[in-house]
């Protein structure tokens, strides 16, 4: 819950000004591709979309939960896994693989929240990273489906028999509209009297126990939530690649999501969505210039991170004062 | 057959290790009674509230709320029960707003308590409830500064109201008076005073002049056991209360 302070409308304003003009600039993405390398254009704007909402749906529980999931990565891998497992059994159309995919994702996220939710700090991270561990090592088993060296889709998966994620830019669309939804339903999500009784949570469990709030309760369904939107996340990643591997749920994947919504800004959900962006791009331009990319790329991050708190939101935000 | 106590206490015991901060602690508080529970620090107040409320397990003994056993029971299910609380050291939700604290506080009893979407009548209502509950406290010019920005009194003004908003029917008050000004504890003790007959009151206080003023009956905790029980004067005249404890406090009788 964000106080009304005299800064409010500034900071409201940069709530819904950073994801417009990043939500506009997707949506021609496709237009400026035409006089570029578009496939590659293409290819790694969608990516960007999908680890946006990948980050939006960590913030949920990162941001505003104060639940830091070093495991967040194993929906990634489970949504791509239906993905990939429901395509390879002929069962791959959006409208039945991808709730499918939700559906593994939210079991999953009950059943290791529930354990996991008990716990706070650094017990809550490491036994995110150990449930996703286990995932990651029983992707590995599954020698039906490829095992270790993964699974590759035969093709994408159609949307009601129509091969419409087929084409490219045609997927593009498809992700853009998926995160656009996923955005605008969080932002509900964040101002209801849920968001706001998980803000209060994070910030004083005692408190809201002794009015009444279940805060175990309040926890598990964040994390739940959070989980099923990595998954579509997964499902989505998985279609682009046409391919998915159990390094989808390495522990270094989890890490790289806390780093985009830390980056972006926490509990902000636009500060996810701007880092994820902010992130991918680095990477991409850094590991362009130097193969050593690595050792320039963390410094940036521990940078707007130690000065910017509030991550490049925060920045943008000072800047503007 | 008499009603039930609001609150009954039977036998609460708990430990430390070896240090029993709570021994076979009795009492009761009838509907719209004060109750002040006075005692020397460390003498286990603040634990055997946080028994009350659920926030620590007794190790033995029954905990009734309006005869219903609560012993066993999650905080948040007591709180529905109509049992409310504030903290010794002032606990509220410091990014939001007073007005959005007292909000929070009153949410749990309405039908949009976890809403997955907004609600803007159902807030709109629940903020104008809140704004009755501020003024009753005195902070009415205070509405939407954030809690973290309050003064440290402002601050326990604002837990008592969200402890009050949903009209419990059992309050618990730990040292409500503690820490604050002149003036605000004497708008404390005029509100407090309001309540009386309304919601019973489970009263841990330092400031004797609130406790005799307040109090329908005082019982006296040293060392996690009752010593003494009763009407306020005849607590007062308690040789083995002023030996234990007011005593040295000679000055406050
Ligand atoms: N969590 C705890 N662990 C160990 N000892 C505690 C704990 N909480 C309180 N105590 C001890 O229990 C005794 C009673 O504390 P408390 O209930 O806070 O007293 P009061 O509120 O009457 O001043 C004190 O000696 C205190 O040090
Ligand atoms: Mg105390």
């Amino acid at each position: 819950m964000k106080a009304a302070g005299p800064d409010t409308a500034r900071r409201l304003s940069a709530a819904i000004l950073i994801p417009l003009v990043l939500f506009a600039a997707l949506a021609l993405l496709p237009l400026a591709a035409q006089f570029g390398p578009k496939a590659y254009i293409l290819s790694l704007g969608t990516r960007l979309m999908i680890f946006a909402l990948a980050a939006i749906s960590l913030d949920l529980i990162l941001g505003y939960g104060g639940m830091v999931s070093f495991g967040h990565a194993a929906f990634l891998g489970i949504g791509g896994y239906a993905a990939g497992i429901l395509v390879d059994e002929g069962r791959g159309d959006l409208l039945l693989a991808l709730p499918l995919a939700m559906a593994a994702s939210a079991l999953f996220a009950a059943a290791t929240g529930y354990v996991s939710i008990r716990t706070r700090g650094v017990a809550f991270i490491m036994i995110t990273l150990a449930f996703a561990q286990m995932a990651y090592f029983f992707a590995n088993t599954l020698s039906a489906y490829g095992g270790s060296d993964g699974l590759s889709l035969l093709a994408r998966s159609g949307v009601a028999g129509l091969p419409l994620m087929k084409n490219d830019t045609a997927f593009f669309y498809v992700v853009l509209a998926i995160l656009a939804l996923a955005f605008g339903a969080c932002r509900l999500l964040v101002a209801s009297p849920f968001g706001q009784a998980l803000e209060a949570v994070r910030q004083n469990p005692g408190r809201m126990a002794a009015m009444g709030y279940d805060t175990d309760r309040i926890k598990l369904i964040a994390y739940a939530i959070s989980g099923t939107l990595c998954g579509v996340a997964g499902f989505l990643l998985a279609n682009q690649t046409e391919f998915v591997s159990p390094s989808y749920m390495a522990w270094q994947r989890s890490g790289e999501l806390i780093a985009m919504v830390v980056l972006g800004g926490m509990g902000t959900l636009h500060g996810a969505l701007l880092g994820a962006v902010a992130f991918l791009a680095l990477e991409e331009i850094l590991s362009d210039l130097t193969p050593h990319w690595r050792l320039v790329f963390g410094p940036i991050l521990i940078l707007v991170v130690l000065m910017g708190r509030g991550g490049l939101v925060g920045l943008i935000g000072r800047m503007r004062r | 057959m008499t009603e039930a106590p609001a609150l009954a206490l039977d036998g609460l015991t708990k430990s430390f290790g070896s240090l029993v901060v709570s021994d076979a602690v009795s009492l009761s508080v009838r509907p719209g009674e004060i109750h002040a529970l006075i005692g020397p620090n460390g003498a286990g107040k603040t634990t055997l509230i946080h028994q009350v409320s659920g926030h620590l397990r007794p190790d033995a003994g029954r905990i009734a709320l309006a005869g219903t056993d609560v012993t066993a029971m999650a905080p948040h299910r007591r709180a529905r029960l109509g049992l409310s609380r504030t903290f010794q050291i002032t606990s509220v939700i410091p990014a939001a707003t007073a007005r959005q604290n007292v909000v929070l506080a009153l949410r749990p009893a309405t039908a949009a308590g976890l809403r997955l979407w907004p609600d803007p009548a159902g807030d709109a209502a629940l903020a104008a409830r809140a704004g009755e509950t501020l003024a009753l406290v005195g902070l009415e010019g205070r509405i939407d500064i954030p809690a973290s920005d309050l003064s440290h009194g402002e601050r326990r003004a604002l837990e008592l109201a969200m402890a009050l908003a949903p009209s419990p029917r059992v309050l618990l008050l730990d040292e409500p008076m503690a820490g604050t000004g002149r003036e605000e504890s004497a708008h404390l003790l005029r509100t407090l005073a309001a309540l009386k007959g309304r919601c019973a009151m489970l009263l841990v206080e330092h400031d004797m002049h609130a406790v005799f003023s307040l109090a329908d009956r005082v019982s006296v905790l040293v060392g996690g056991r009752i010593v003494a029980s009763g009407a306020p004067d005849a607590v007062r005249a308690d040789p083995a209360v002023r030996a234990a404890y007011l005593g040295d406090e000679a000055a406050l009788c």
